[in-house]
């Protein structure tokens, strides 16, 4: 579904990703663990298609190239991103937001606009999903919410769109242990044959909720180091000063954690 | 050219030639509907006896022309437009439009998508073309029904000239008390000329059964340039006007100079909302309405509420502020504004809320989106007079930019003579937000529609101060607006 | 050169018959610009109130008093004392000017690293002149009337270059005092400060008067900020109650130079402090705060004009005002954001307490803004002491007066805080706390 091959990112020349090769095929769930600014969210940013790198390097998702389009196209091609600070956006309903969202999305695909009706009801059971109720649809979008909430409100994005590549950036972060169990248990829920989830985290607690198949380790910029969900629970143990990253540049990087 | 500047009057070519153009024009040829171009004593003799006035009102407007012609236009609005040619302006026309369509295939193609967008029906679109005759009788009709639901009442809701016939004694006694006949250069014009408006008296302890709109009542989309509406709410009255063109009237005038008055008396509320999408010009900044407008309201007793809700998308020049004056103890002042330029649109717009009364309390929210060329100016004046003790300003202004070219101005004028008064100030100004853009697209939702959106949710605090289908209508408008401003 | 009169549109036209005292002295361009300025100034006047930038502030009495010129020569009355009670002597080079003239007397200029040149605008003029053409050779009446009157009048003020890489660790005082008795006179200080790139400097400027003395100081001082210099201003005006303080601080900087302002306007009975900060080049950043505390019949003008050029720029202003007595205090400060000035982040802020029935506050907190790529916030905020907190003190034993003092300073004191010098914000701290104690209202309860 998704082939990452040797993919560079800079920011006013400053090199952050350094050749990043990764595949991930319909209904894995593949994670990222890295120390912080070792590029797993730049990662993402760039798979979403955000503005200000310099990118070079392949993306191929389902056949096409992933780089050349734009934000909202790669959404229509059924990437999704759960943002790891969703921003927020007065005044603008959430569930008017996720209506919009979706019929822009079946528009993209050829389906018919839901009315509000139709969505309310779709969103219905998404909602009991994350265990959110109805308030959460009529206040603006992630204005007020409190973290959990706003991870939340991302997995129910996710639930209502049906991506087929979903991304999850630090989703766990700022979870007290029940919000991480509400949103862990939406995203399992999410988990199918065509879906593939890559999900990047700091920590390996959320790895004990959303268990993956494969478990990758960035520093500096590249992949270091990839295996089994096993993979997390030595690090936990041994953490990433262990790893010996690919090339002596990033040596350094990769040791300071 | 602008006024003559003579003080005893106007000068002696221009009588000559207004008094030329006075013998072909009208006292000799009274089939004509239109009068000469420019202003001068006898033009304004003609409008009003065309009117049928009495001697008071041609008083009155005689002195305001006579100040006018002492004046030059203001110069201090963070606005730039080419001079405007007083004297080559028709003061007066016959309200019955001169010429009209036949049918929609007339109207401007452009126009026509426009209303398209806006969702309103052909019958509407026909009906604010002008096109059916019927259907302005249709209107008309629709008109009187109302008016005979509110005489039920005791509500008066009727057309400036009708006012001035069947209620002198009102007119007389209100006209100017708000906004006097040499308040400014385009009021003292207003005063001088105005040829028609709206009337509405809401007599003590009644609450207006409808919301009154301007809608309804005028019947053709040829309102004259120089309106003048008084709204007077008795004691613990309440109305709520709707007021202004719900579509996007094409105007070939240039100028419009309106003066609008409101007075609340103890324990009254008058609501005063506004939907302005005049003409905004070509993208290059030619055409286009110069919207200047004075709006007053003079909350003057206990207890009584002034509240003005505006949503400016229109209009190549708009300078206007509307404002309250908080007279009555405990009165409260409210303005509420959204004001969008794109294109070379130029606003410079606010509010004046003067604290003159005990524990008098305003708030005033405005959003300003500049969009292309578009320079919006938000200037407002918070005036803390000795005498109004307790007084409370709030007073909120943020400005969203789109594109490197648009400009947002925020000039607020605060005045605190009274140690107990409290003021507060908070403005901001910043581009639209890139991580919201992107956050919206990602979800599918491409950059125009995002724009808008977010735009709107932006403006969302003003809007639900609007009437229900005046709220729908602002939204689309905002969007139709700013299409074609991003990227 | 000969006298001009000089039409004042609102009242008077007293300044009318000044000339300079340096007649013939000046090398020919300099009395050429020193006559633009005068013929400038004689063809527009002073600014009266119908000026937007002048709105608040009263000049008449300035333009009703026949001020003559300040000769050279220490007034009879100055002492080490009065210098030192106005400005705490910080130990480093200290310029002493009196009635704006140079006192070497009290002054004095060792400490100084080499590559810092700290000495008098008069004796620049005198040995090498030319060095300030671009200070006098500027568009005349560019800023206004008052400034352009500085440029025919200022015969002395400091003079500071700091060379490229050249710190001065300990502050640089210059300190204004007049002695004007019985003849009003006017003193024109003119300071330049030229930073070349990488330098560094504190500079304190504090005014100062004998009581009962009617006299204006019309202060000029320019400072000029090369890549990543620095300088730090301090401001204390603490003239008598009988004078007038004019005053202008016109600031360039560029590129990722950083420049700061604190201000604390005590005294005057009509003071303005205008800073210009032209931000010109990338990265530069400029932060301007103030206090000030009109009561009696002062007024206290603070007009703030800071104009980004440059992208990634950013700009504070935080300005505090407490007003007793008929104190009327003015806040006009007006941001600038050019087209192409993207990244610029800028805000003001300004905030006052009323404390008395006829004191009084205008407030115009400005955004003119011109490009999209910006961040730009202000606010303004008018209000009184708050009723709960003086409740909460007495209620803990601390009487009426002395619970207001308490609360008034706490208004301030973030402000006064925010003075890195320690001794600086000792005296100052005393000057502020001493003002409320002495509860100058016994305000209107």
């Amino acid at each position: 579904m998704l082939k990452i091959t040797e993919l560079h990112a800079s920011i006013e020349n400053t090199e952050i990703l350094r050749g990043v090769n990764l595949e991930l095929k319909a209904g894995e769930v593949h994670a990222i663990m890295g120390p912080n600014g070792s590029g797993k969210s730049t990662l993402a940013s760039v798979l979403i298609g955000r503005d200000g790198y310099d990118v070079s390097g392949s993306v191929q998702y389902e056949g096409q190239d992933l780089l050349a389009l734009s934000p909202e196209e790669r959404a229509a091609a059924g990437v999704f991103l759960a943002f790891q600070h969703p921003v927020e956006i007065p005044g603008v309903g959430n569930m008017y937001f996720m209506r919009t969202a979706l019929n822009s999305l079946r528009r993209a695909r050829g389906l018919e606009e839901l009315d509000a009706v139709d969505f309310l009801s779709l969103a219905q059971e998404s909602m009991k999903l994350v265990e959110m109720d109805q308030t959460f649809m009529s206040r603006s979008v992630n204005e007020g919410f409190s973290g959990g909430e706003k991870k939340r409100n991302e997995i129910l994005q996710m639930a209502i769109l049906e991506p087929k590549l979903a991304i999850l950036d630090e989703t766990d972060s700022g979870l007290d242990i029940d919000a991480l169990r509400v949103v862990a248990s939406g995203v399992n829920a999410l988990r199918s044959e065509g879906r593939a989830m890559l999900v990047i985290t700091h920590h390996q607690r959320l790895l004990d909720y959303i268990v993956p198949d494969y478990v990758h380790v960035m520093a500096a910029g590249q992949i270091v180091h990839s295996g089994g969900k096993d993979l997390a629970l030595e690090l936990e143990a041994n953490g990433y000063a262990g790893l010996t990253p690919r090339s002596e540049s990033t040596a350094q990087v990769g040791a300071t954690v | 050219m602008s006024a003559p500047t003579t003080t005893t009057g106007i000068s002696d070519e221009v009588r000559e030639l207004a008094n030329q153009e006075y013998q072909y024009g009208f006292t000799t040829d009274l089939e004509t509907e239109v009068a000469p171009r420019g202003l001068s004593e006898d033009i304004i003799r003609l409008i009003s006896s065309k009117k049928n006035e009495p001697d008071w009102l041609l008083d009155w407007r005689l002195k305001a022309y006579r100040h006018w012609i002492t004046l030059t236009p203001p110069t201090w609005q963070h606005v730039t437009y080419g001079p405007v040619d007083y004297q080559d302006i028709i003061y007066y026309a016959d309200p019955r439009p001169k010429k009209q369509v036949s049918s929609m295939d007339e109207v401007d193609p452009e126009l026509r998508a426009m209303f398209d967008k806006l969702g309103i029906s052909l019958g509407e679109q026909e009906r604010l073309s002008g096109v059916a005759v019927d259907a302005i009788v249709d209107s008309v009709s629709v008109a009187t029904t109302f008016t005979k639901k509110l005489a039920e009442v005791g509500v008066i809701f009727c057309s400036f000239s009708e006012a001035v016939q069947n209620h002198p004694d009102l007119v007389r006694r209100y006209l100017g008390s708000v906004v006097p006949h040499n308040d400014n250069f385009f009021a003292c014009l207003n005063s001088a000329v105005f040829t028609d408006g709206s009337f509405c008296y809401i007599p003590k302890g009644v609450r207006c059964p409808m919301e009154l709109s301007t809608y309804f009542r005028i019947n053709a989309a040829d309102t004259g340039q120089f309106e003048r509406t008084l709204i007077i709410a008795e004691e613990g009255a309440y109305v709520s006007y709707l007021e202004g063109c719900t579509a996007p009237v094409r105007d070939k005038n240039q100028l419009h100079a309106a003066v609008v008055e409101l007075v609340a008396l103890d324990d009254a509320q008058i609501k005063y909302s506004t939907v302005q999408n005049w003409y905004p010009g070509d993208a290059d900044g030619n055409g286009g309405v110069y919207n200047f407008v004075t709006k007053r309201g003079m909350a003057s007793g206990r207890n009584s509420k002034i509240s003005w809700t505006q949503v400016e998308t229109g209009s190549a020049i708009t300078w206007k502020y509307p404002g309250v004056v908080l007279k009555g103890d405990n009165s409260v002042g409210e303005f509420y504004s959204v004001a969008l330029t794109a294109r070379r649109q130029q606003a410079d717009t606010g509010s004046k809320m003067v604290h003159i009364g005990k524990n008098t309390t305003s708030t005033i929210i405005s959003k300003a989106i500049s969009a292309g060329h578009g320079e919006n100016t938000y200037r407002g004046l918070v005036d803390i007079r000795h005498s109004a003790v307790g007084a409370r300003n709030f007073t909120q202004c943020d400005s969203l930019l789109i594109g490197k070219d648009s400009g947002a101005h925020t000039l607020p004028y605060i005045d605190v003579k009274n140690q107990t008064g409290q003021v507060e100030h908070e403005a901001s100004t910043s581009k639209i937000g890139e991580e919201q853009l992107l956050y919206c697209r990602q979800r599918g939702i491409d950059e125009e529609e995002a724009v808008s959106m977010i735009v709107n949710g932006f403006c969302r605090e003003v809007f639900k101060m609007l009437p229900m289908e005046f709220a729908v209508e602002a939204q689309k408008l905002l969007t139709v607006s700013l299409e074609g401003s991003v990227g | 050169m000969t006298a001009v009169r000089v039409p004042v549109r609102s009242a008077g036209g007293a300044l009318a018959d000044l000339t300079p005292k340096r007649n013939g002295r000046d090398l020919g361009w300099l009395a050429d610009a020193r006559l633009d300025a005068l013929e400038w100034v004689g063809k527009h006047g002073f600014p009266s109130r119908k000026d937007e930038d002048w709105k608040y502030t009263a000049l008449d009495g300035i333009l009703a008093v026949p001020f003559e010129a300040a000769a050279a020569g220490a007034g009879p009355r100055v002492t080490a004392d009065l210098i030192n009670a106005a400005a705490i002597d910080l130990g480093g080079p200290r310029l002493v000017f009196v009635n704006g003239h140079f006192a070497a007397e009290f002054s004095r200029l060792a400490g100084l690293p080499t590559g810092a040149v700290v000495t008098t605008l008069a004796s620049v003029l005198d040995a090498s002149p030319d060095q300030l053409k671009p200070f006098f050779e500027h568009t005349p009446g560019e800023h206004h009337a008052f400034a352009a009157f500085n440029d025919v009048l200022a015969e002395d003020g400091a003079y500071i270059h700091l060379t490229q890489d050249t710190i001065v660790a300990q502050p640089i005082q210059l300190v204004f005092f007049s002695d004007t008795e019985g003849v009003p006179l006017m003193s024109s200080p003119r300071s330049v400060i030229v930073a070349d790139a990488g330098s560094r400097a504190t500079i304190i400027e504090t005014y100062a008067g004998i009581e009962n003395d009617i006299y204006f100081t019309n202060v000029v001082t320019e400072v000029v900020l090369a890549e990543n210099a620095q300088i730090d201003h301090y401001k204390v005006q603490d003239e008598q109650t009988t004078a007038f303080h004019l005053a202008l601080l016109d600031v360039r900087q560029a590129r990722n130079s950083r420049f700061t302002s604190r201000s604390v306007m005590l005294g005057a009975r009509v003071a303005r402090h205008e800073i210009r900060v032209l931000l010109d080049g990338v990265e530069a950043e400029v932060s301007l705060d103030g206090i000030y505390l009109p009561r009696g019949e002062q007024v206290h003008d603070n007009t703030i004009f800071v104009d980004h050029l440059a992208t990634n720029c950013t700009s504070h202003q935080l300005y505090k005002g407490v007003l007793d007595g008929h104190g009327h205090g003015v806040f006009n400060g007006h941001i600038m954001v050019r087209h192409g000035a993207d990244g610029t982040d800028a805000n003001q802020k300004n905030k006052n307490l009323l404390l008395s029935d006829r004191a009084q506050v205008d407030t115009r907190p400005r955004l003119e803004i011109y490009t999209d790529d910006v961040k730009c916030t202000h606010g303004a905020a008018i209000g009184q002491m708050d009723d709960e907190a003086l409740l909460y003190l007495r209620t803990r034993g601390i009487p009426l007066d002395a619970a207001r003092g308490l609360l008034v300073y706490a208004f301030v004191q973030e402000m006064v805080d925010r003075i890195e010098l320690e001794p600086l914000r000792a005296q100052l701290e005393a000057l502020v706390a001493g003002r409320f104690a002495q509860g100058d209202s016994p305000v209107s309860a």
